[in-house]
């Protein structure tokens, strides 16, 4: 156990899989020097942070040109040889100028080669609200990857989950998007190396009985702080942690529901076909519960103050949502 | 080769691979007449064998011969939508390529891929491309891989004239220059985007001039001389090995149109006619004729018809994939559902 930030957990699953694995290597723009967020510094024996790159060499830690297309088909071709790449696209408003390696390429080559060849690939592509960088650096974009057959949908809110998903994905043999979210980067948080959470497994993150609130990156924090405000009101919801969006944790999603019998599902990516949407019709499709979703509403993010704040799914607007619902069944 | 013994060999070899290829082509394109409705042609009562988009090579065997004569079995390749000639160069079993663009179980892919994503992985040849371009960031990573991983071994990458205006052209070369990698860029160009010519979409002097102004090693050739594309390739192919990326132009020419039921009546048919006087098959055969060699070239002809017959039979033959292969090689962590 270990108290650390989301970003230097992340770095720690990465070195540890690298010292236990030759084959894994990371590549992307400005990675030497531990990456722009410091997502690829981990504790050297004096306890300082230092970028992995000091450890394995620029061989294995790469450099990149700002070349996003040939970063994300590289990494293909270097899966294919025998290597196994971690991607990173700085944000995944960048990642969209690698969609063709990623959407054509790393996710049908299992399938359209017949099993020949597989790609075990990590790309990270960290997502979501980081305050004032506008349209361009803002997005929260989970639900495209959702969408994609071959993808494995990764998106951990805290600092224990970013070390053992990680871990998780660096051991599926598959391709996986992960995302990581920009404003949770200095979260800290106890981190147990030893303990596993497999791609897949939703976490309850607050038990509760009046109502199920499905939700997941950061906006789990906004979610946990919201249904403390309404248990001081006497409401008092179960919080769930989807943790992975491909597979998605349908049992526990549905017993939780089949219990509370309400379904609320709160995300930070526009709303409309958004994820949620998905999960909001296989619980009203099985148990014929209400739903409701809160998203982003469809608008870019903006950069002013009073712009952005448009675009947040906060505590206050999911309390007051989950308030308003609830209050008018009576 | 100024040996001339050695050289007729050599000859003979590049000619039986063209010929394969040709046989291959030749065969898959008949077995693609009739089936789907596409550039305008209606779709005849008899389905096609081949029902895909079929984008032949026909024309361009020299290329794949010439090039991949000098790779060895662990090198690797990357290639086009027109890959059945790199594919059969670089050592695949013609009926298992069949059978795949007949989309059987037994091809390649297991039906999944057909001729666009024709792929034989046990021999380094690791797809065929249905993007234009997008081999090229690919062959880069492979040749990476390759150089982090101590291999004695090279990449070849195979993409057309259309490939040099996307971006990964650039990124890809840039890349390869940047790390020092072995992989040699392959422009096969048959002077036509689809149905545009070339040379009214693309500024400068092509492939080579811009692979040069990154400082990369760049060749062009006749590319319908395969022992002019053998000697350029085994230059470039030496320099390589020595882990520097370099570059070779190949200009030839597609007789065939875009997609096997295209006629490509866009064309001038003088064009078309020149082309046809200029085909590479032709030429060799010319050219081991005037060896003494037309007996040798007869024959290979007759075991290639042999090995062509062989590998439509075993394709007709062959099942159909189950339904349930469908839902398989999607990926392990939730694969294949609904939901």
């Amino acid at each position: 156990m270990a108290l650390m930030s989301y970003a230097q957990a992340a770095a720690e699953a990465l070195a540890a899989a690298m010292r236990a694995d030759a084959r894994i290597v990371a590549l992307g723009e400005d990675l030497g020097r531990g990456g722009v967020f410091g997502q690829y510094r981990a504790a050297a024996p004096d306890g300082t942070l230092r970028p992995l790159q000091a450890e394995f060499g620029a061989e294995r830690v790469i450099d990149t040109p700002i070349s996003e297309a040939n970063i994300m088909g590289a990494a293909v071709g270097m899966a294919l040889a025998g290597l196994k790449p971690v991607v990173e696209m700085r944000v995944i408003d960048f990642a969209l100028c690698a969609m063709d390696e990623l959407v054509n390429q790393a996710a049908k080559n299992r399938y359209m080669f017949g099993g020949q060849g597989r790609v075990p690939l990590v790309a990270r592509m960290p997502i979501g609200i980081w305050s004032a960088s506008a349209a361009q650096h803002s997005q929260s974009l989970e639900a495209w990857f959702a969408h994609l057959p071959g993808l494995a949908v990764v998106c951990p809110a805290t600092p224990q989950d970013n070390y053992s998903l990680l871990t998780a994905a660096l051991a599926s043999g598959d391709p996986v998007v992960y995302l990581e979210h920009k404003e949770l980067w200095s979260r800290q948080g106890e981190v147990d190396p030893a303990q596993p959470v497999p791609l897949g497994k939703a976490r309850i993150a607050r038990a509760g009985k009046d109502l199920t609130l499905v939700t997941w990156s950061r906006t789990l924090h906004e979610s946990l702080a919201a249904a403390e405000t309404l248990a001081r009101e006497g409401i008092d919801i179960e919080v769930l942690d989807l943790r992975t969006l491909w597979p998605w944790d349908r049992a526990t999603v549905l017993d939780a529901c089949a219990k509370t019998k309400r379904l609320f599902v709160a995300h930070e990516a526009v709303q409309v076909a958004g994820f949620g949407a998905e999960i909001a019709a296989a619980v009203a499709e099985e148990l014929g519960c209400p739903v409701k979703r809160l998203g982003a509403p469809r608008i870019p993010v903006g950069y002013a103050p009073t712009l952005e704040a448009e675009a947040r799914v906060d505590a206050e607007k999911i309390a007051s949502a989950v308030r308003a619902w609830l209050g008018a069944r009576d | 080769m100024n040996d001339a013994p050695a050289r007729a060999e050599r000859l003979l070899a590049l000619y039986r691979t063209m010929a394969r290829i040709r046989a291959f082509e030749d065969a898959a394109e008949e077995a693609s007449q009739g089936g789907v409705q596409v550039w305008g042609m209606e779709a005849s009562a008899t389905p096609a064998r081949v029902r895909g988009p079929l984008h032949l090579s026909t024309g361009q065997e020299a290329v794949a011969a010439g090039v991949c004569i000098h790779l060895e079995r662990d090198d690797l390749l990357t290639s086009t939508h027109r890959g059945h000639g790199h594919t059969l160069a670089k050592g695949a079993d013609m009926t298992r390529m069949m059978c795949e663009l007949f989309g059987r179980a037994t091809g390649y892919n297991k039906g999944k891929g057909g001729s666009m994503h024709i792929a034989d992985f046990s021999v380094g040849m690791l797809g065929a491309n249905g993007v234009v371009a997008a081999g090229i960031p690919i062959a880069t990573g492979a040749a990476h891989a390759l150089k982090i991983l101590r291999r004695p071994n090279i990449v070849a990458c195979f993409f057309g004239d259309g490939a040099i205006n996307r971006g990964p052209f650039l990124e890809g070369l840039n890349w390869a220059q940047v790390y020092g990698l072995p992989v040699l860029f392959v422009c096969e160009d048959n002077r036509i985007a689809a149905t545009t010519p070339t040379r009214t979409m693309t500024a400068g002097s092509g492939a080579a001039a811009r692979a040069r102004a990154l400082g990369i090693e760049a060749q062009a050739v006749d590319g319908n001389d395969v022992e002019a594309v053998d000697r350029a390739a085994g230059e470039l192919v030496a320099r390589v090995r020595t882990g520097r990326p370099a570059l070779l132009h190949a200009i030839t020419y597609r007789i065939k149109g875009h997609v096997s039921v295209d006629p490509g009546a866009y064309r001038d048919a003088a064009e078309v006619e020149r082309a046809r006087q200029d085909d590479p098959i032709a030429r060799a055969r010319g050219a081991l004729a005037a060896l003494g060699l037309a007996g040798r070239v007869d024959a290979i002809d007759a075991e290639v018809r042999a090995e062509v017959a062989r590998a439509l039979a075993a394709a007709d033959a062959a099942p159909w994939p189950e339904p349930a292969e469908a839902y398989r090689d999607v990926l392990d962590a939730g694969a294949g559902t609904w939901r």
